[in-house]
């Protein structure tokens, strides 16, 4: 890098991660900085600039630093670096890779390179000398874990640029030209395969971004089957401690039907981290052949690692996400727990004194959630091929309650709501997700209705619909039933709560611990859909409401037992064909 | 403490408030310890040649002229196989007439294990407690609150577990313990044998609050110690994390800090977390596990410290009374643990996970039933069952005075199935049910 004319500064003030600056030149928002503390470097961001003082978030522990010390602008904001080698990666919320780390114990300044510089990848070419391309174009292909890593022009390079050459067959490091381009004034300019991207400002080397209208299939019935998200689609989940946010999301990345999975563990617990870990190497991942964790990107900040780099962490998980979507990917994001990262904002922006808005947080809170989740989305790019990220965030209410800032804005934000109830948690009804207070706004989406006519069921829609009824019913009924009791109402009302039930138990509930029960492709919840509104619309006869619950809890335990057994296995139709049986036992002819 | 020779000794305090003082001094590190004619204290804030001081004996008496010198250092416990069988203060100072402790000098609230470097838990810490073993099983590097109301038995249950639990070493250390329940513990121990096992940090009620602040960071760093130097099952106990909490938001509000929810510091979450976040299984065989107590006031666990601890912790455990046996029992509504899937059916007989989730399926039935029976309504058949059933469940699993192996409180669960049910109306997995269904009906 060429000398530049650099901003120093000097330490004048220390309120724990937030420490005040005396700089010699111009600074700007954003912009990344060093405190020379010492051995060690300690990086930290300029979060805002009051006439010669800079405020930094230093993204690590201050202990120590005193008044005085020398702090270095380095003039970039803070940067991801992108290129092969980012799949199967642990990093911190700056994405320094962990496992290169030493020790124990996480080092200040122990900052790791995010790529393998040694590495040779096998290079093929996809452009040719004369092809006139620009940023985001694809220039040649790695192979990746099994996954087609573009090598693209550079984002940063803008307009248009003349391929000179680009290099043959062969294997190369990521810091290898393999392509030169001229621009438009005739400068030659050198393309390797890394580059770098500012994380606060989102990669839009795309054509368009339409509505998203294809099902992105989870495994999870209670999504699939109710409320189902999109390729592209954003959703959250909010829900009291314990009521299986994190158990739902890590079905969601084993299950659903994406190319790459980014994890970003955003101020959570040190060993679900671990769990990933231990688990995802030792899943087949049926697509590639290969292991799950082989498609994975995890971003750990966990709730012990630094404050200030939590909110680094889901920009850092986004911008990876963005970088694979451009390459034509389908790319499943992740973030537990964003309430967390607004956790970190109100710790800032209270040690900077100021004014708050509700409950402390940033006034600016709903802005940066909606521009984070828009983020997302399914995008065709320039070249025709599509690409996608769909985002799901868990969000962590105050005491359950969801009338509360994070809520709100990311209800604003997000497009399919999975409202996770205490009830149902504490009744061990996992998962959680309450069946009517949830929504997907893309089941409204004809575009979407259109998809699942064609590739799920033509009665598919109507199905749900009518699912949904039979639940809001099943409600009302158990309602009456509370208040007038058990033969204080007609046995209608039995049997309408005991239908509900036998959607909550068989299609609703699923054991996400079960290595059956835990994914259900969609054709298997097509036939379960089907073999419940079977029992629904089948006219039963019962004497007395004492023979209600009796009888559909065989029923039930048969369809559960049917949930426990190999699809169309011997012993799924064993209990299939006792099912219908007792249905027949009550038919009304 | 010892203190450097030749250091600078400042004498103009400029303000002082309930738990901090502040004065111009030069050349001071962040989170330094310092002393104020004699009393401890810490750097909490720097603002040019200002410091700001946390005083952890309070302030009271201080005068504008005080003695403040600099440490040069923050705080710091020496570690070595001679903290065992010892008692401390909050400072780490012997409050049992023993001499100091030689060994090394560690930084106290160090910094975190790097994720990769830990493992994932597995091994299985039996208590004999069905409401625990069976229904929340607790693993080795889990961390678990009691989330109790402050008139229950939480340090007895809590000092069972941990002579229970078979760790190499037990630390305890004690916020606003009462000298009561100071003496109880040291007693317990005393009686089971396992003092030269036992490292205790204790502030008591009679001690200044603000001192609490150290003790969770003391006992950690002395867990660290034996689980990382050498390589032991270290139980750290926390009792009572709500002091602490109390102690956080005396400090933040002194320091005109906008407080968030229930009059808590903003940070409650990072600052419970980086504690809790400690607890951790280490591939070469050590481990840190916390089992702490938060009490509750009035069983409200929407309030910012429960609340903010359920989402750090790996589940917690609810105690409570069940009046129809009339003893306290581990609620298994309320209660998880986070952990258990990773040795329930795999560490223990494989119809674990069924047998438990069953279990309290049917006492939610039971629950049902008597609502329905305080609302005067008639009950069926099988609510009469279920209402029978959760009486013996309670009284033979939950109560906190059992004392069994895994597998009879699994073989207890399928006789009190057999004694009420049918296997149909239990819903589990055939399998199971055909091979441990009891067949003497
Ligand atoms: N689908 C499920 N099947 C079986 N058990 C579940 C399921 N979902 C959640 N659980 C149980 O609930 C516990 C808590 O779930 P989880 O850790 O996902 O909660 P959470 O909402 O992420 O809580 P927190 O906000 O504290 O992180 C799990 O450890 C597990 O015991
Ligand atoms: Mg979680």
């Amino acid at each position: 890098m060429k000398e530049k004319n650099l901003t120093k500064g000097k330490v004048a003030g220390v309120i724990a991660n937030l420490v005040i600056v005396n700089v010699d030149g111009p600074v700007s928002q954003n912009e990344i900085c060093y405190i020379l503390l010492e051995k060690v470097k300690l990086m930290a961001e300029v979060i805002k600039v009051f006439e010669k003082k800079a405020f930094i978030q230093v993204f690590e522990s201050t202990r120590g630093l005193r008044v005085g010390t020398d702090v270095e602008f380095t003039q970039g904001m803070l940067e991801v670096t992108l290129g092969p080698g980012i799949l199967s990666r642990n990093y911190d919320g700056l994405q320094h890779d962990l496992n290169k780390m030493e020790g124990v114990f996480l080092q200040r300044g122990d900052y790791t390179s995010a790529l393998d510089h040694e590495k040779k990848w096998g290079f093929k070419p996809l452009a040719k000398a004369g092809d006139v391309v620009a940023a985001g174009d694809w220039l040649g292909e790695v192979d990746e874990n099994g996954q087609p890593h573009k090598i693209m022009v550079p984002f940063k390079f803008l307009g248009k640029y003349k391929v000179k050459s680009v290099i043959g067959d062969g294997d190369y490091t990521v810091d290898e030209t393999v392509a030169v381009l001229t621009d438009g004034r005739g400068q030659e300019v050198a393309v390797t395969m890394v580059q770098k991207w500012p994380v606060k400002v989102p990669i839009k080397n795309y054509r368009n971004k339409p509505r998203p209208f294809k099902l992105l299939e989870t495994g999870v019935r209670t999504m699939d089957t109710l409320n189902p998200i999109v390729e592209g689609g954003t959703g959250f989940i909010p829900g009291p401690f314990g009521s299986g946010k994190t158990v739902l999301q890590h079905a969601i990345s084993k299950q659903a039907e994406a190319d790459i999975v980014v994890v970003a563990a955003c101020g959570e617990r040190a060993n679900e981290v671990v769990e990933i870990f231990a688990e995802f190497p030792e899943i087949d991942d049926p697509r590639t052949g290969r292991k799950l964790m082989e498609r994975t990107t995890i971003i750990a900040n966990t709730s012990n690692m630094p404050v200030a780099a939590r909110e680094a962490s889901v920009y850092t998980a986004m911008t990876l996400a963005e970088y694979y979507r451009a390459m034509g990917l389908r790319i499943l994001l992740l973030a537990d727990s964003t309430s967390r990262w607004a956790q970190a904002l109100r710790e800032m922006s209270n040690r900077m004194e100021e004014l708050p808005g509700p409950d402390a947080f940033p006034m600016d809170l709903p802005a940066i959630i909606s521009n984070f989740y828009s983020r997302a989305g399914f995008v065709y790019l320039n070249n025709g091929h599509s690409g996608s990220i769909t985002f799901i965030g868990t969000v962590s209410p105050a005491g359950g309650n969801l009338k509360e800032p994070v809520t709100e804005s990311t209800k604003k934000a997000a497009r399919c709501f999975y409202a996770l109830s205490q009830q149902r948690a504490d009744s061990k009804r996992y998962p959680a997700i309450d069946p009517i207070d949830s929504y997907s706004k893309y089941i409204e989406y004809p575009e979407l209705q259109d998809y699942l006519r064609d590739n799920v069921d033509v009665k598919w829609v109507d199905n749900v619909n009518l699912i949904k009824n039979i639940l809001i019913r099943g409600k009302e009924a158990s309602e009456q039933i509370n208040i007038l009791g058990d033969d204080g109402v007609p046995v209608d009302y039995h049997v309408d709560f005991w239908k509900s039930e036998v959607i909550d138990f068989v299609i609703l509930q699923q054991d996400a611990f079960d290595p059956i029960d835990r994914a259900s492709p969609i054709h298997r919840q097509k036939y379960m859909l089907d073999k419940v509104l079977e029992v629904y619309n089948t006219p039963f006869s019962f004497n007395s409401f004492e023979e209600v619950n009796p009888y559909f809890k065989r029923v039930i335990n048969e369809f559960k037992q049917m949930n426990y057994s190999e699809y169309e296995s011997d012993g799924f139709k064993k209990h299939e064909k006792e099912l219908n049986n007792i249905i027949d036992e009550r038919k009304t002819a | 403490m010892e203190t450097k020779a030749f250091q600078k000794i400042y004498t103009k305090i400029t303000q002082i408030t309930k738990a901090t003082c502040s004065l111009n001094a030069e050349g001071v590190g962040y989170e330094e310890l310092a002393s104020v004619n004699g009393r401890l204290a810490q750097v909490v804030k720097i603002q040019g040649d200002n410091v700001t001081l946390q005083i952890f004996g309070g302030t009271e008496g201080v005068p504008s002229n005080a003695e403040v010198t600099f440490f040069g250092r923050p705080p710091v416990l020496k570690v070595s196989e001679d903290l065992a069988g010892r008692f401390f203060n909050s400072f780490g100072l012997p409050i049992d007439g023993g001499p100091e402790v030689e060994g090394e000098e560690r930084e106290i609230g160090g910094p975190s294990v790097n994720p990769v470097r830990r493992d994932q838990p597995s091994e299985l810490i039996a208590t004999g407690i069905a409401g625990i073993d069976l229904n929340n099983t607790l693993v080795t590097g889990q961390k678990i609150p009691f989330f109790a109301d402050p008139d229950q038995p939480f340090n007895q249950v809590m000092a069972m577990v941990a002579l229970r639990a078979k760790a190499d070493k037990i630390i305890l250390g004690g916020m606003g313990l009462t000298n009561d329940d100071y003496l109880y513990f040291k007693n317990v121990f005393d009686n089971a044998g396992a003092l030269d096992r036992i490292v205790s940090f204790v502030n008591t009620t009679e001690d200044p609050p603000v001192e609490r602040l150290l003790v969770p960071d003391m006992a950690l760093t002395a867990a660290e110690y034996f689980a990382v130097d050498k390589n032991e099952n270290v139980l750290v106990l926390l009792t009572d994390m709500t002091l602490y909490a109390d102690a956080l938001s005396i400090v933040s509000n002194r320091m005109d800090q906008i407080p968030s929810k229930d009059s808590m510091p903003g940070s409650l979450y990072s600052d419970l977390a980086k504690i809790y976040e400690k607890a951790v299984q280490f591939p070469a065989g050590g481990s840190i596990t916390i089992i702490a107590v938060t009490t509750l006031s009035g069983g409200d666990i929407t309030h910012a410290i429960p609340d903010n601890t359920g989402y750090i912790t790996e589940g917690q455990l609810f105690l409570r009374r069940d009046t129809d046996i009339g003893k306290v029992i581990v609620d298994p509504f309320r209660s998880l643990s986070r952990l258990k899937q990773l040795v329930i059916g795999k560490k223990t007989r494989e119809d674990h996970p069924q047998v438990m989730n069953t279990a309290v399926r049917l006492y939610a039935d039971a629950a049902n039933a008597r609502t329905k029976l305080e609302n005067g309504f008639d009950l069926t058949d099988y609510d009469e069952r279920t209402l029978k059933f959760a009486r013996e469940y309670s009284e033979k699993l939950l109560a906190i005075d059992v004392n069994i192996d895994t597998e009879t409180m699994i073989k207890t669960g399928w006789d009190l199935f057999a004694a009420y049910f049918r296997p149909e109306e239990v819903g589990i997995r055939e399998e199971y049910v055909e091979k441990y269904w009891p067949n003497n009906e």
